[in-house]
């Protein structure tokens, strides 16, 4: 009798668990098929957008009259992001596939470039035809890998989700047509390198100024310590820990790290080794409450920057963070601002201490600027914006365009509806360089009720 | 028996001071205003006064939320235009004394409704009871992602009657990021780097944010983290841990310009890389049990 209900429940069990896996088993194919569709997806939208993304290259060298080019170029550029977009879905994070994003994204400023220009003043030059016949041949090939990959894929049958167990097994040797195609065809864009993209090329990619501005001898660790302390205002018996950078560093800089023997905060701070400047300085640690106004702060921040030889600085933002203020600087230049050269300060609201700095980009970019006279008026220049726009304050500024150059524009700030808009005006040509809408407080979600 | 007396003794004294409360509140009006100079980015009880006040004289038609943001700005500059005052844009003793000089402030009335998360207005003239709106679902002093706000301006100056937190029911942003760009780099940094230290945290958040930037990686910040097999976390599915306040902060700090990795696009525990390739990229430096590459 026992063993009969025994064996009842037992089997009982034993079907239930079948069951039960067998629902875990369809459930995760469905999730797998799932994952599986959405790389295919990516893949297939990629090879589809360099197809096209080299036809539309042919079509603009085909094109003569400059009207028809502009569009046709903003097209191509569209076509890229796309492009960079799917290789971003695909699992291909560990393989050096990052040549061909970067050719797809030099494809794109190059079109981008071109095609908010005034092709009528300023026209294609012989170069840049050349540059654009080049990127027609390499994208071709390009395509031309693409669609191998694609044909493989297809008539195999193959799936994405053996590249992920591929790469996560590390076990990228094995034969694997998907990783082996990609492989050629990082190999075919890497063969251009960025040799052969002509003159118009120069400057695409963004360029790094490292620091060539920087004034000063090297420094030693000992004094890079010396420096450290001097920021972070701890006591001599503090924990010290110094390293220089990697080989891999673009520049010469040391990492100090601070520790208080009682408070057991830590202060961290990155150096340059040229002159001794400070990149940037954290001190972590809570601030539970306000004891400051954000006024107060502010004037601390400028106190500081004074006393640590920053000089010609305009409080450009300031904002409150909990019990934080963070306020950026810009330097002025003949009463105006240049934007590019921004120091960063968070300042603690409960004993007005500083809690971060950052000067990367006014090292970087800092320097005594030949900056010409606008050739147009300031009403000239406020003849260029909306009128619905109701400027309500103005002056000169340096800012860095979309083509990252410095220009010296009329900034403008002005209100429509309940917007606040910063929009410049380039001062010798009139353009439009920027228009922002300036951010508005964030209402805070309230996720209790 | 006796026991019982006491207790509701004790209730009545209770009963009682919580109903003197609101009107020492009401009483207190009129020196409300703290000494602090309010100025563009400032949170807090000052800030919902300012903006009030400003409403009842018809210059500010924004949101009062607490939040010194633009539209505050050009109401104040407005409102020292007109009253003859140095126009700076910074609500000093000066600008508070004639704000206050010539305006009201119901203050009970403000906060209840900022507590309550209605949509209300503050114009002088007109009925408040009309200026009720109806209740909003967000928004409101219990709002989560707050911290416990004590508002130092009210240090030092008169006690406000009520016992309770009055917060801004809106919050500054890093420009270019909104509240959940910020969530989901928490997230990716809590579960990429939870056991390390505080700039190791900034230093992966800096990552993310120099992949954006870079023309080998996708463009937005969930581009960047969900790309599949860039980060771990991603693949595993820690990414989906709460993560803590600290690596909240580190994001903001790599927002706010902090870049500790010295640009780097990679970074990798030595410990348990897998891929070779990895170890080809030059490196930068060594945080924790991170190596920051190029």
């Amino acid at each position: 009798m026992l063993k009969g209900i025994l064996i009842g429940v037992l089997s009982l069990g034993v079907a239930g668990t079948a069951f039960w896996g067998y629902q875990e088993h369809r459930e995760k194919n469905a999730i797998l098929i799932n994952a599986e569709n959405n790389y295919q997806r990516a893949f297939h939208e990629l090879t589809y957008q360099v197809d096209v993304l080299h036809d539309k290259i042919g079509s603009t060298l085909a094109m003569n009259s400059r009207s028809s080019l502009s569009p046709a170029l903003a097209d191509v550029w569209r076509v890229t992001s796309e492009a960079h977009s799917d290789v971003g879905q695909l699992p291909l994070g560990l393989l050096p596939f990052n040549k061909t994003e970067e050719f797809l994204a030099q494809i794109g400023e190059f079109s981008y470039r071109a095609a908010v220009r005034d092709l009528d003043k300023d026209p294609l030059s012989d170069e840049e035809y050349q540059t654009l016949q080049n990127l027609y041949g390499q994208a071709a090939d390009i395509q031309d890998d693409l669609r191998k990959v694609q044909h493989m894929v297809l008539k195999n049958d193959l799936r994405w989700m053996d590249v992920e167990t591929a790469l996560a097994s590390g076990n990228e040797t094995g034969d694997n047509t998907i990783i082996d195609g990609f492989k050629t065809v990082e190999k075919t864009v890497e063969g251009y390198d960025e040799t052969d993209l002509g003159p118009a090329f120069v400057n695409m990619q963004k360029k790094d100024e490292n620091f060539k501005y920087l004034e000063g001898k090297e420094i030693t660790k000992k004094e890079a310590v010396k420096e450290a302390k001097k920021y972070s205002g701890l006591k001599k018996d503090a924990k010290v820990r110094v390293e220089e950078n990697g080989d891999g560093s673009n520049y010469g800089f040391y990492s100090v790290s601070l520790e208080d023997p009682d408070t057991k905060l830590e202060a961290n701070m990155d150096i340059t080794k040229k002159g001794g400047y400070p990149i940037w300085y954290i001190m972590a640690r809570e601030v539970k409450e306000q004891n400051i106004s954000l006024n107060d702060a502010s004037n601390k921040a400028v106190e500081f920057l004074k006393e640590n030889g920053f000089k010609d600085l305009d409080l450009f933002e300031s904002a409150q963070y909990d019990n934080v203020g963070v306020f950026t600087f810009v330097s002025k230049q003949d009463d105006m601002r240049i934007y590019p050269d921004s120091i960063k300060m968070k300042i603690a609201l409960d004993d007005g201490k500083v809690l971060g700095f950052t000067a990367e980009d006014y090292l970087k970019s800092h320097h005594q600027r030949e900056i010409p006279e606008p050739s147009i008026t300031k009403e000239e220049a406020s003849a260029k914006i909306n009128p619905q726009v109701k400027v309500m304050e103005d002056r000169l500024a340096v800012i860095l365009n979309d083509l990252d150059q410095e220009v010296l524009c009329y900034e403008f700030m002005g209100t429509l509806g309940d917007d606040t808009y910063r929009i410049f005006i380039n001062s010798e040509n009139g353009y439009e360089e920027k228009v922002e809408k300036l951010q508005n407080a964030e209402p805070i979600f309230d996720d209790v009720v | 028996m006796k026991k019982a007396f006491m207790v509701m003794k004790v209730l009545i004294i209770l009963f009682i001071i919580a109903l003197l409360a609101p009107v020492s509140g009401i009483n207190n009006q009129a020196s409300a205003f703290s000494q602090q100079v309010i100025q563009h980015g400032a949170v807090g009880d000052d800030v919902i006064e300012l903006q009030s006040r400003l409403q009842y004289l018809g210059f500010y038609n924004g949101k009062i939320d607490g939040v010194f943001g633009w539209g505050t700005y050009w109401a104040l500059r407005n409102f020292q235009y007109e009253f003859g005052l140095e126009i700076d844009g910074l609500a000093g003793q000066t600008t508070k004394n004639i704000l206050m000089k010539s305006s009201d402030y119901n203050e009970s009335f403000v906060k209840e409704q900022i507590n309550k998360g209605n949509k209300f207005t503050h114009y002088g003239g007109t009925d408040l009871e009309k200026q009720k709106g109806p209740s909003g679902g967000q928004g409101g002093a219990t709002g989560g992602q707050s911290k416990p706000n004590p508002q130092g301006g009210n240090q030092g100056a008169a006690p406000k009657g009520e016992g309770q937190q009055n917060n801004p029911s809106a919050a500054n942003m890093p420009s270019g990021f909104s509240e959940n760009d910020i969530q989901i780099m928490a997230n990716a940094v809590y579960g990429e780097a939870r056991g390390e230290p505080y700039i190791g945290q900034v230093a992966v958040a800096a990552v993310i944010l120099n992949r954006v930037g870079s023309a080998s990686f996708p463009d937005t910040v969930s581009g960047v983290i969900f790309e599949p097999r860039a980060f771990t976390a991603v693949a595993d599915g820690q990414i989906w841990l709460t993560p803590n306040e600290t690596a909240r902060q580190a994001v903001l700090d790599a927002i706010n310009g902090t870049d500790p990795s010295g640009s780097a696009l990679y970074y990798f525990n030595p410990n348990t890389a897998t891929s070779p390739w990895i170890w080809t990229r030059p490196q930068i430096k060594k945080i924790g049990q991170h190596i920051f590459c190029k």
